[in-house]
């Protein structure tokens, strides 16, 4: 009696502390998540059913995806502003390249995707190669694809995106099992978040990546090959940047500001998915979630019916105060 | 044979003794390649007083807010609330003075003072709640934008006929926008190698831990690098105003000051690192800008080819030092 008396408050002290310490190495990004999420159900009960979570997430797809192949950039210890622009590239040279005959579709994704792997390739380069900082390097490739879509065009969107180029961004698929219309995009997402998972978290490449991220000195000592580790990342983020222009084409149709400020959107999702800025930490999981907070964040301002400027107004904030509190708990693990 | 190889040498050591920034060299190329191509292919007026000082002009409010630019770069931060800054001076200048000179002092008073908050809300956020600078920057400069476009959704008041002289005046030949980038570019050389704060901000950019153990409180040394810097952001925007007679919340984003005035920095060999550079580079930088702006104008160059060439030139520019470092680029 006496000694169960004594065992039990110890092993429930065990469980608790097993359970709380559990509870401490949930990333603060997923309650976070929770919590906004909530509140916009609160304020529009739709978006808690099964179509308006999905139409949340269809919206959301394209920014976690460009999220995730930041994600590989900057865990390699860079940034990539170009990919803002690549999403605007693709969407105004895919209109021009159909021009509404469907069967130029699938050639004009693959010449995107081709175009995707050059432009990663090129940034790769002048990273790895030219020693470049990656800021100034997808700098001068913002620029670059900026100027280039637009002279290419003429300076105004041409041409149209026929309906099975748009199926991508917005279209569904009939009689899914549980729900009826599953959106495509979401489809998409789910795809390229589990090949980033396993990429990133089960293959030597993501752990060279984060080793590069880490230190690029010590990784080439243990006989990593940094430049190409390096140039593959960039290559990862732009060709996720075609894929997530495609849906944004797909979805919002042909705009010359169709990717505009995304480069900084998806950075900032990143970093509240706990990616570090300068290199060697960040997971899948978490930038995805970081993404869906920004565009659920993106939701309720607009739900609580604060006028744009003001949205962007608490954006920032929010985003300093993520990172700030990561930062302090980081702080307080050591 | 042998005295044009000592002179040849004489020549190379007074050039070395100069220690002139490898970046002018580029840049006289793309401005002796700009007078080529102009001779050929256009008028032929690159060499014209009025174009050169066009080119001077045009470089001044980059100029001005890229020093502020090359400060913080140094001490291995960054600053890109710098375009926000600028819009928000600009529209308050033109606000609060409503055309009447005798607001003009008790405006621009308090606009430094506006300024001067920014860039210690940014150092306090990067020093104390550790955040990255690129993020923390970001963050204000969308705070100050939300803010800027709740409350002005257009050009708002105008600035008095007389504080248009900024932009406009010149003492006797020299434009005083000149005087004025002359002016910030010779303290910010002072500030940098000549005062104990420059010599500490070289030292908490090169290795904030090891200034840190020695006995450099390098916060404060950061804070105010922010500081500077956002000073001259107004400095930039007062100008910009000055010039255009009223401001808007666009002015400073349109202008893409903020990229411009790193790339500018970083193509006048500032190291994104941090601990190295300085403002002659920066300058030369700016005018680099200024100079392909001016022969793609005499050109009549397509707007957008504008910008792949600027992009181009810029990571050019950048990668003709870089390629020959020993560091791992990030």
């Amino acid at each position: 009696m006496a000694q169960a008396t004594t065992t039990s408050p110890t092993r429930e002290e065990t469980v608790l502390t097993r359970l709380w310490g559990w509870i401490r190495r949930i990333p603060p990004i997923f309650p976070v998540l929770i919590v906004i999420f909530l509140a916009v159900g609160y304020l529009n009960p739709n978006f808690l059913t099964t179509p308006g979570a999905l139409a949340f997430l269809r919206r959301a797809a394209p920014l976690a995806i460009l999220a995730i192949g930041q994600l590989f950039v900057i865990a390699s210890g860079g940034l990539d502003l170009s990919v803002g622009s690549l999403v605007t590239f693709v969407v105004i040279g895919s209109a021009l390249l159909i021009d509404n005959d469907p069967n130029k579709a699938m050639p004009a994704i693959l010449i995107m995707l081709g175009i995707g792997v050059l432009v990663g390739l090129i940034n790769g380069i002048a990273v790895a190669y030219f020693k470049i900082p990656s800021l100034i390097a997808t700098l001068g490739m913002l620029l670059m694809l900026k100027g280039a879509g637009l002279y290419w065009t003429g300076g105004a969107p041409r041409g149209y995106l026929t309906d099975n180029f748009r199926f991508f961004g917005r279209g569904f698929i009939e009689n899914f099992p549980l729900v009826e219309r599953f959106p495509v995009p979401v489809l998409i997402l789910l795809a390229v978040g589990i090949a980033a998972y396993v990429i990133f978290h089960m293959t030597n490449l993501g752990r060279s990546i984060l080793a590069v991220g880490d230190n690029p000195t010590a990784s080439r000592l243990s006989g990593i090959h940094v430049r190409k580790v390096r140039i593959i990342a960039f290559i990862l983020s732009s060709v996720f940047a075609i894929i997530a222009g495609i849906m944004v084409g797909g979805f919002g149709g042909v705009t010359i500001i169709a990717g505009d400020g995304l480069e900084l959107q998806a950075i900032s999702a990143a970093v509240l998915g706990g990616a570090v800025l300068l290199g060697g930490r960040g997971s899948v999981p978490n930038v995805i979630a970081g993404a869906l907070t920004l565009e659920a964040l993106f939701n309720l301002l607009n739900l609580l019916g604060l006028p744009k400027p003001l949205r962007d107004a608490v954006q920032g904030l929010i985003i300093i105060g993520a990172v700030a509190y990561t930062a302090l708990a980081a702080r307080r693990r050591k | 044979m042998t005295t044009t190889t000592v002179t040849a040498n004489g020549l190379k050591k007074t050039i070395q003794s100069l220690r002139i920034p490898p970046v002018y060299f580029f840049m006289l190329a793309i401005f002796v390649l700009g007078v080529i191509l102009d001779q050929i292919f256009a008028r032929g007026q690159m060499l014209t007083p009025s174009i050169l000082v066009n080119i001077i002009i045009r470089s001044v409010a980059l100029g001005i807010v890229a020093i502020g630019q090359t400060v913080v770069m140094i001490g291995a931060s960054i600053d890109l609330s710098v375009a926000y800054t600028i819009s928000l001076t600009a529209v308050l200048s033109s606000f609060l003075m409503q055309g009447d000179p005798a607001r003009v002092p008790m405006t621009v008073a308090l606009v430094f003072l506006i300024g001067a908050v920014v860039g210690l809300v940014n150092g306090l956020i990067i020093t104390k709640l550790k955040v990255n600078p690129f993020i923390a920057t970001l963050g204000t400069g969308l705070v100050i934008k939300g803010a800027l476009n709740a409350t002005f959704s257009n050009f708002a008041g105008e600035v008095p006929a007389s504080f248009q002289t900024l932009g406009y005046g010149t003492i006797g030949p020299v434009p005083i926008s000149v005087i004025i980038l002359v002016g910030v570019a010779v303290a910010g050389w002072f500030i940098l190698s000549r005062t104990k704060f420059g010599a500490h901000l070289y030292g908490v950019g090169g290795n904030q831990e090891v200034a840190r153990l020695s006995g450099l409180r390098t916060d404060r040394v950061i804070i105010v690098a922010h500081i500077i810097c956002s000073l001259t952001a107004v400095l930039t925007g007062l100008f910009v105003v000055s010039r255009l007679r009223s401001g808007a919340p666009w002015i400073g984003p349109d202008g893409v000051y903020d990229l411009e005035s790193i790339a500018a920095t970083v193509v006048g060999g500032t190291a994104l690192s941090g601990g190295r550079g300085g403002v002659a580079g920066t300058i030369a930088g700016v005018l680099i800008f200024g100079v392909l702006d001016t022969i793609f104008n005499q050109l009549g160059m397509d707007t957008f080819l504008k910008s792949v060439l600027r992009g181009a030139v810029i990571i050019l520019a950048v990668a003709s030092y870089t390629i020959r470092s020993k560091r791992e680029a990030a």
